[in-house]
């Protein structure tokens, strides 16, 4: 790799808690390798800012290889940053060139609210999968032989392909109405297309999808940003899915 | 000398774990809530062990540093997960997958542990699949396999290159339920600050809320520790960046002894070092040598052209390839274990032969041509042209490639700014997996009453190297189907203790220490970050108690670790304050522990006057550069107890291992 070092501004949210107020602060930074990843460079950033006695910058992170979905950041205005399909954690300087600015903020959402500066509290996320994002099958092991039920390969893919959501919160942080129904669409089609999630489809989805809304996710109104967004490629069919689900469950339900 | 009883049920190996579970107590349906249990950790081993846990009744409190659960390490674990199903036919068994593990480890695990391990194996891909865990299936709808490092049949199950992911969701569902139905409570970033000892039993611990900074008492009657491993005392390491040894290490210090800190793994397909301000090391999952051949040139000149920019790979012909592991290794080939594989590209960068224009010129390509061609032609046929052209067989091939590997390839794209489909990988070893741990016996029970350790975590099950799909296979073997058993047996003696109060002296006093350390780093006043002396350590670990390791280095760490501790104390810089989110001060505390962890691993490297799995000592290696191991001196689990920050003053206990089942010989894959 021929690295090369940039010189770059930032303009970063600064926020001490939940309760004060906000405000972007400028810092600049010289000798940036653009073989570095974009937290890296923020790493080297807060080295500064420490050498200073300046307080460090606090943003989520910790895998660093684009799967535990910790990591967030809203970086010129889109999530994850400049380029498709990774998260901010896989983004290099390489994406970005010698004397230019770049404003990062938090997930911006009503849903997730900011701890300090960059991070945000997801937890939201977690109460929906609570509310039925799993089988009930209890953990003795002793259920039926892995193979006694073949599964066509094409729903398993279809399912893993939803699965692979990693439930970072760039989908809700880029709708405009601040919706998680890619996120929600995910979950439930993965286990809708599985013949073992079949059985308590209908209580998942009404469960899940009523958590979502007493959250304060909001609704989606088809923009597709979400797609184009999510760092794994998640599709929106997935929300067309979990709607015929929530129709068909409401319906026979009620 | 030894304290240290490993509590192995007698009979025959295969019916230890049966006969021992008729025989352990019960706590009855009525009396599980009124008991409290912690689980420290929620990664495959703390998930699986809290779900299950909260699933049986009792009242279990789960902890996390990060913001949930689903974040673990184990999440980000790629190839697949072992089991003994036999499902491709292909002569696997219970006591094949009991002896390659064996075998794996150097003949440094213990017996029945890793037996029981093998023998649950199945049940956890059972118990996965129908908890939804989307595995790799073939066109017939059954589960599809493939082979790892260190074994001949084919006995791990994947999901693309995000098994752990998957397998790691499969335990948050699980665990997501139970919280739901509040038999869990779950207290997210949150972190163990201490563990709490009353009357020589675990019975709570000192947690601290990251978010507000509050120190927090939460007693119980019995405490789970499933902290991960400690990979990340070489600060370069495929680990996450949270991930500590402090959980762990704290139990060490109230008395529960650390066995073969030195056992570590360095994994052979890494994505390179590239510059001094990374921060973390990138794996390539050990699946992809099923499809990729290693290879350095044959000709040093060519090495160095390819350094210089001057030569590409694609331009070395075939005859001047050297595939050093299929030459040295022809019975397992591009699949010996990985602490062969890596020793082998050590050797060969060491004798000048590496590819990668970095400091140290390190590294080996990873080649997926031949796969690419000879996959398809295989598709070509499938499609019904039995005379595919060239470009043919290559595009098929990529797309095959794509669908096994595709998360791999464009992970490794993006870091490298290469494209994996048109030019070989880069890789290199770097440090992955701790065999090393908390010691415990059969039951998992640390030698602290009532404290359990599991997964990584603890030491028990991979001897001194641990095999490729493995830790999957024991985070969730240990957390489904072992602790809800061992635990439940020493949880029969407390259905009379009642509600264990947090106002005791024991709470009081470990609190006040939490208290006292906090402030002692935040009124430091010095003038170095926390990463400038974690970056310190990393070096001379990976340096000295890295890959090589020799009785002088050795010796060097253990005099500059000790140095570098006091100088940390001295002049570590902790900004803001104790009531807040403040990421510096959850460092400093990690580090410390880790500077401790890091001078015994030194001791105990040089101890070890053998080479075995992952601990490879210079002195001791045959002509060829094997291991040597010295069954008659070093056959014995090296236990150390704590006796101060100093780790040079601890103690060594032995728990000698009995070879019954299995004859203790030399590694060969050869």
């Amino acid at each position: 790799m021929a690295s090369k070092f940039i010189n770059i501004t930032l303009k970063i949210w600064r926020q001490k808690n939940s309760k004060a107020k906000g405000a972007l602060e400028t810092y600049t930074l010289n000798d940036v390798s653009t073989d570095s990843s974009f937290l890296e460079m923020l790493d080297q950033l807060n080295e500064q800012l420490i050498n200073e006695k300046q307080s460090p910058i606090a943003f989520d992170h910790d895998c660093r290889e684009g799967i535990c979905g910790m990591c967030s950041l809203y970086i010129n205005g889109r999530a994850h940053g400049p380029d498709t399909g990774i998260t901010t954690c896989q983004l290099h300087m390489r994406m970005f060139k010698d004397g230019d600015t770049i404003y990062v903020e938090p997930w911006r959402s009503r849903a997730f609210p900011i701890i300090k500066d960059l991070m945000v509290d997801r937890s939201a996320f977690d109460r929906i999968q609570q509310a039925g994002g799993f089988v009930s099958v209890n953990t003795s092991g002793r259920t039926m032989d892995a193979n006694a039920i073949p599964i066509p390969k094409a729903d398993a893919d279809k399912a893993f392909e939803a699965a692979a959501c990693i439930g970072c919160g760039a989908c809700v942080a880029s709708c405009k109405n601040g919706s998680a129904m890619l996120f929600v669409g995910a979950k439930v089609s993965q286990y809708a297309l599985l013949p073992q999630g079949k059985v308590e489809a209908t209580d998942r989805v009404l469960n899940m999808v009523r958590q979502m809304d007493e959250e304060g996710f909001g609704n989606c109104t088809n923009t597709g940003a979400c797609e184009i967004e999510c760092p794994k490629g998640i599709s929106i069919e997935n929300i067309a899915r979990m709607n015929r689900e929530f129709l068909k469950g409401a319906l026979t339900k009620a | 000398m030894s304290k240290l009883n490993s509590r192995i049920p007698e009979g025959p190996i295969a019916e230890k774990w049966t006969n021992h579970k008729n025989h352990m107590k019960l706590v009855a349906p009525n009396n599980r809530p009124k008991i409290d249990v912690i689980v420290v950790g929620t990664g495959l081993a703390g998930a699986s062990a809290a779900a299950s846990l909260g699933e049986m009744g009792y009242n279990v409190k789960a902890f996390c540093f990060q913001d949930s659960p689903r974040r673990a390490h184990s999440i980000a674990a790629q190839g697949g997960i072992n089991a003994a199903k036999n499902y491709q036919n292909d002569g696997d068994s219970v006591y094949r997958l009991f002896y390659d593990t064996i075998k794996g480890g150097d003949y440094r695990a213990r017996e029945a542990n890793v037996h029981r391990l093998a023998e649950v194996s199945g049940n956890i891909i059972d118990q996965c699949v129908a908890q939804g865990v989307p595995f790799a299936r073939e066109y017939g709808g059954l589960l599809d396999n493939r082979s790892f490092g260190g074994t001949q049949v084919q006995r791990t199950f994947y999901a693309a290159g995000q098994t752990g992911q998957q397998l790691l969701l499969g335990a948050y569902s699980a665990l997501s339920r139970q919280i739901g139905l509040g038999r869990v409570k779950m207290y997210h970033r949150h972190e163990m600050m201490d563990l709490v000892k009353i009357d020589g039993k675990a019975r709570g611990i000192i947690a601290r809320n990251l978010v507000t900074g509050e120190l927090e008492r939460h007693s119980a009657h019995a405490v789970v520790i499933a902290s991960g491993g400690y990979g990340n005392v070489y600060f370069l390491s495929t680990n996450a960046m949270g991930s500590n040894v402090s959980a762990a290490w704290k139990v060490h210090k109230r008395g529960a002894l650390f066995a073969n800190p030195c056992y570590v793994q360095i994994h052979p397909t890494c994505v390179p070092v590239h510059g001094t301000n990374q921060s973390k090391l990138t794996l390539m999952s050990e699946s992809l040598r099923n499809s990729g051949r290693i290879w350095v040139p044959k000709k040093k000149e060519d090495a160095e052209a390819i350094r210089a920019g001057k030569l590409k790979p694609t331009q070395i012909a075939e005859e001047d390839r050297d595939y050093y592991l299929e030459r040295r290794y022809p019975a397992f080939g591009n699949l010996v274990p990985r602490d062969v594989a890596s020793r082998a590209a050590k050797e060969r960068c060491d004798a000048g032969y590496g590819i990668e224009a970095n400091d140290t010129n390190e590294g080996v390509y990873l080649d997926f041509a031949s796969e690419i061609k000879s996959k398809g032609k295989q598709a070509a046929y499938a499609l019904g042209d039995h005379d595919p052209s060239e470009e043919r067989m290559i595009e098929l091939g990529k797309k095959w490639i794509e669908e096994k590997y595709g998360n791999l390839f464009q992970m490794y794209q993006k870091i490298t700014d290469e494209n994996p489909y048109e030019t070989p990988m880069k890789i290199y070893p770097a440090v992955h997996y701790t065999m090393g741990g908390v010691w415990v016996d059969y039951n998992l029970q640390s030698t602290i009453e009532g404290c359990f350790v599991t997964g990584e975590a603890n030491f028990s099950d991979h001897g001194a190297n641990r095999l490729g799909a493995s830790a999957l296979m024991q985070g969730l073997a240990d957390g489904y189907f072992v602790l809800p058993y061992t635990v439940s047996d020493y949880l029969a003696n407390e259905i009379r203790t009642g509600k264990i109060a947090t106002d005791s002296p024991e709470f009081d006093a470990a609190e006040n220490e939490v208290k006292e350390t906090i402030d002692r780093f935040l009124n430091n006043n010095g003038s170095k970050s926390v990463d400038h002396f974690h970056k310190r350590l990393g070096l001379i670990m990976w340096n000295k108690v890295g890959m090589g390791r020799s009785e002088q280095g050795l010796k060097q760490a253990i005099e500059e670790i000790g140095l570098l501790r006091e100088e940390f104390y001295k002049d570590v810089y902790v900004p803001g304050s104790s009531d807040e989110m403040n990421p510096e001060l959850e460092k400093v505390m990690r580090v410390a522990d880790l500077i401790e962890l890091g001078q015994l691993m030194a001791v105990d490297a040089l101890h070890r006057e053998e080479s075995c799995g992952g601990h490879f000592r210079e002195e001791h290696q045959d002509s060829e550069g094997e291991t040597l191991r010295d069954d008659e001196n070093f056959k014995y689990v090296g236990a150390w107890e704590y006796n101060g920050s100093d780790s040079k003053q601890s103690t060594l206990h032995k728990e000698d291992l009995n070879y019954e089942f299995i004859k203790i010989a030399a590694r060969n894959y050869k």
